[in-house]
């Protein structure tokens, strides 16, 4: 599908690659070399074989085999929506938790509060912000950009992504921080949590021992889209940062029409993204055993 | 055709350069082993210049990594580089370069008259993307008598032929897959490169002139106007190739901490009408809007106070140059009764094909205002990039389009009639046929300046102004070009203060 579309955007690879001054000729010869010439047809063939052997193809312009690009450009957003996503757990968690449980005490309300701003907030917006602040005022974090030997030099890399990631983690823990306070209001006026109390537990070891367990399964997929969701986002945190990432990939390579380059990011995402949903998934039956039983039953 | 020896002119050429520099290395002590990162938008998308790598490979590569026979120097003079002397025969049909001795590729083999051969086949070849390859349309031949000797023969005399040539890398013909490798003769070889991110040179020190003025180069690629300032605040980056946003430029000036230089561009913006259809095939309404137009507003309005006022297609870097900004100056009344005379005493109606990105919409609209005043409606199309490919540079399918060009020496397109603005005046088309065909350089500059006067007369565009060319630098650092001609950037001279 995702080749058909890309085909049916207006104007010719070839074109974008000679730009303005090229003979008909010119433009011709490209063609054949991009192989948008051939019927639909058989690109689509070529494309899928080529596929089953995990080769997704050079780039019509930098020339270069699409997945070591890809290959490297993970190396800076993999790390780069991990680490965010970590954080943002950190962050989200305990705030989200305390949001819940003390929402009728000052903080908890300002703890809503500052999420709903932080969802409100543009990305680029709030990178700009970190950027003029950490980098450019206190002068901590470089601005933007990433060493030239990757992580070969791993400190310098680790300190290029310090404001990145700072960045994506406060975009996922805004939201995400809404969920785990909806998820944990939820717990508290639940059955289970009153019988434990009742039992003899205190409130904060319910919470902990059955709470958090219970309450982690709906968080859990949600965190599984929110995931996700930033790793296909980063590509605005890798443009206001000047990242070498898979985003700006994509992004290149949709305004050059470098059709390999955007079948190879897509393609690579899909399946990351799949393989993020199905760890969440599996991550789930662990948690709460009610869904294992769940497929293999009648 | 007299022969042209220019040994002598290198001799004085090396003498001037040398007292140039002396002053400044005496003033201030430099770092000959220091680092310089250069911030660009311009990242290359692969290395070969001939396979559509971009204006950025001749940013990075030009001169640094690769040399060519003649240099198109940061003050837009051509000079021999890989050229010992050369000869032209009398008919101009025969070209006959001796190369220079000494020369080495960064692979170790020696610089021979097969390698120019290969090298300017590579430009001319049929699969070739360089933007040159129309320019050297003219060769028939190339021989290579002996090692260090390269004849060639042409089909019409081309006075260029030198500065054409300046854009032809020498590269090695024993190299392979030069879309991700470098084989030069450059002071620079190409270091560690990361695809959307930088790229290396490091010093050559095998060289076969005079060393570089520092130890490494990295060039560091954004795409984001914004980032690429914030390096420099930061200090991540030591020089700014060319800022293309005014507003940023108030970060920097008044700023002891960066020097800001403004240089001669060759980029113009350009209301471009199309000249075949009514009312604009009329030259009377072409230079009635031509003086209602108040460029010196427009250009203040926009780059504040850079950038400069041309009345013509020739930017004052170009040998054909003349001041034209006289021939149809702002006027109004001058303007309203133009109108009247060529039958629109109650002005007209057009539309205007905008592409959608800076400065062009802002144009636009400044245009239209103006035009208002006397009684011209404007209707602003905006349309992309590939529309405009499509719609008005293959179809010529408009009324009239703004673009920039960007090209040196360009006044060429007025001599073709099926150019998209279909301007066509027999005078002009053989002027500039004709001088090319020159015998001397001088006379084709005088047939060129000829031409440019005549375009001008007959306002066969309306030529808004000159872009500034802007380069910002921490102000330890100098000896960077300022011009940028042809999108060079000759790292080698840059130095920094230790």
């Amino acid at each position: 599908m995702l080749f058909v579309l890309l085909r049916l955007l207006p104007g010719d690879p070839a074109n974008a690659l000679l730009g303005v001054g090229a003979t008909e000729a010119q433009i011709a010869a490209a063609r054949t070399q991009v192989g948008s010439d051939q019927p639909l047809l058989t690109q689509f063939v070529s494309f899928v074989g080529n596929l089953a052997r995990f080769d997704l193809g050079t780039s019509f312009v930098s020339k270069a085999s699409v997945l070591g690009e890809i290959g490297n450009r993970l190396s800076v957003t993999v790390p780069l929506t991990i680490l965010g996503f970590l954080l943002a757990i950190v962050i989200a968690l305990p705030l989200g938790i305390i949001a819940a449980v003390k929402a009728d005490r000052w903080y908890g309300a300002a703890i809503s509060i500052v999420s709903q701003l932080g969802i409100a907030i543009p990305v680029f917006w709030l990178g700009i912000l970190i950027v003029t602040i950490f980098a450019i005022n206190l002068r901590l974090f470089p601005s933007g950009g990433f060493p030239l030997k990757g992580w070969t030099s791993f400190g310098e890399a680790a300190i290029a992504l310090a404001l990145p990631v700072l960045t994506v983690a406060l975009v996922i823990a805004a939201s995400l921080l809404r969920y785990v306070r909806s998820a944990t209001q939820d717990v508290i006026g639940s059955d289970y949590i009153r019988t434990a109390r009742a039992l003899g537990s205190g409130f904060t070891e319910a919470l902990v021992r059955h709470g958090v367990r219970n309450g982690a399964v709906p968080v859990i997929s949600i965190l599984g889209i929110e995931l996700a969701t930033t790793f296909l986002g980063a590509v605005v945190v890798e443009k206001v940062f000047a990242l070498p990432g898979l985003g700006s990939m994509l992004l290149l390579a949709i305004q050059q029409r470098d059709y390999p380059n955007v079948q190879g990011v897509l393609f690579i995402s899909t399946l990351l993204v799949l393989l993020i949903g199905f760890a969440a998934d599996l991550l789930q039956r662990f948690i709460d055993p009610r869904l294992r039983g769940r497929a293999g039953a009648p | 055709m007299n022969q042209i020896s220019i040994r002598r002119a290198l001799v004085a050429a090396a003498l001037l350069g040398s007292v140039a520099v002396a002053p400044l290395a005496l003033a201030q002590e430099f770092d000959a082993n220091a680092t310089i990162r250069i911030g660009s938008l311009y990242e290359p998308q692969n290395l070969d210049n001939t396979a559509g790598a971009g204006q950025g490979i001749n940013e990075a590569f030009n001169g640094n990594v690769y040399e060519a026979l003649f240099q198109l120097t940061d003050a837009g003079a051509v000079e021999p580089k890989l050229v010992d002397s050369y000869s032209a025969s009398e008919d101009g049909l025969t070209y006959t370069f001796k190369l220079k001795p000494g020369v080495t590729f960064h692979s170790g083999d020696p610089l021979t008259a097969a390698d120019v051969k290969y090298s300017i086949e590579r430009v001319t070849a049929e699969a070739s993307k360089s933007s040159r390859k129309k320019s050297l349309s003219t060769i028939t031949g190339i021989e290579t008598p002996d090692d260090s000797t390269v004849v060639i023969t042409l089909s019409a005399r081309s006075i260029s032929l030198p500065y054409n040539l300046s854009y032809v890398w020498i590269v090695n013909d024993k190299a392979t897959d030069i879309t991700a490798s470098e084989d030069g003769t450059g002071p620079y070889t190409l270091g560690e490169w990361r695809r959307g991110s930088a790229l290396a040179l490091n010093r050559n020190d095998k060289y076969w002139g005079s060393a570089p003025s520092n130890g490494e180069v990295i060039y560091t690629y954004f795409t984001d106007a914004t980032a690429l300032n914030n390096a420099l605040l930061t200090n991540a980056v030591d020089v700014i190739t060319s800022v293309q946003s005014p507003d940023s430029l108030a970060q920097f000036s008044g700023n002891p901490a960066y020097t800001v230089t403004e240089g001669a561009s060759t980029t113009k913006e350009l209301l471009a009408w199309n000249d075949r259809v009514a009312p604009f095939d009329n030259v009377k309404v072409r230079k009635a809007l031509a003086k209602a137009t108040d460029k010196a507003k427009l250009l203040n309005s926009i780059w504040g106070d850079y950038g400069t006022l041309i009345g013509s297609f020739v930017p004052p870097t170009d040998p054909w140059y003349v001041d034209l900004t006289g021939v149809d100056a702002y006027d109004v009344d001058a303007a309203k009764a133009l109108l009247a005379e060529a039958g629109y005493p109650d002005g007209f109606e057009f539309t205007l094909d905008t592409p959608d990105y800076d400065p062009h919409p802002i144009v636009a609209q400044f245009l239209q205002a103006e035009y208002a005043k006397v009684g011209v409606k404007v209707n602003i199309n905006i349309i992309t990039a590939n529309e405009w490919y499509e719609k008005i540079y293959k179809a010529h399918d408009f009324q009239a389009t703004l673009q920039e060009h960007v090209n040196h020496r360009d006044i060429v397109f007025y001599g073709n009639p099926d150019f998209y603005w279909g301007y066509n005046n027999p005078e002009v088309v053989k002027l500039i046929a004709d001088s090319e065909a020159a015998a001397t350089v001088d006379e084709q500059a005088a047939q060129l300046t000829e031409a440019n006067k005549l375009i001008a007369e007959d306002a066969a565009s309306n030529w808004l102004y000159l872009y500034p060319q802007i380069v910002v630098s921490a102000a330890n650092v100098t000896g960077y070009p300022v011009n940028g001609l042809n999108s060079q950037f000759f790292a080698y001279g840059i130095q920094k203060a230790k």
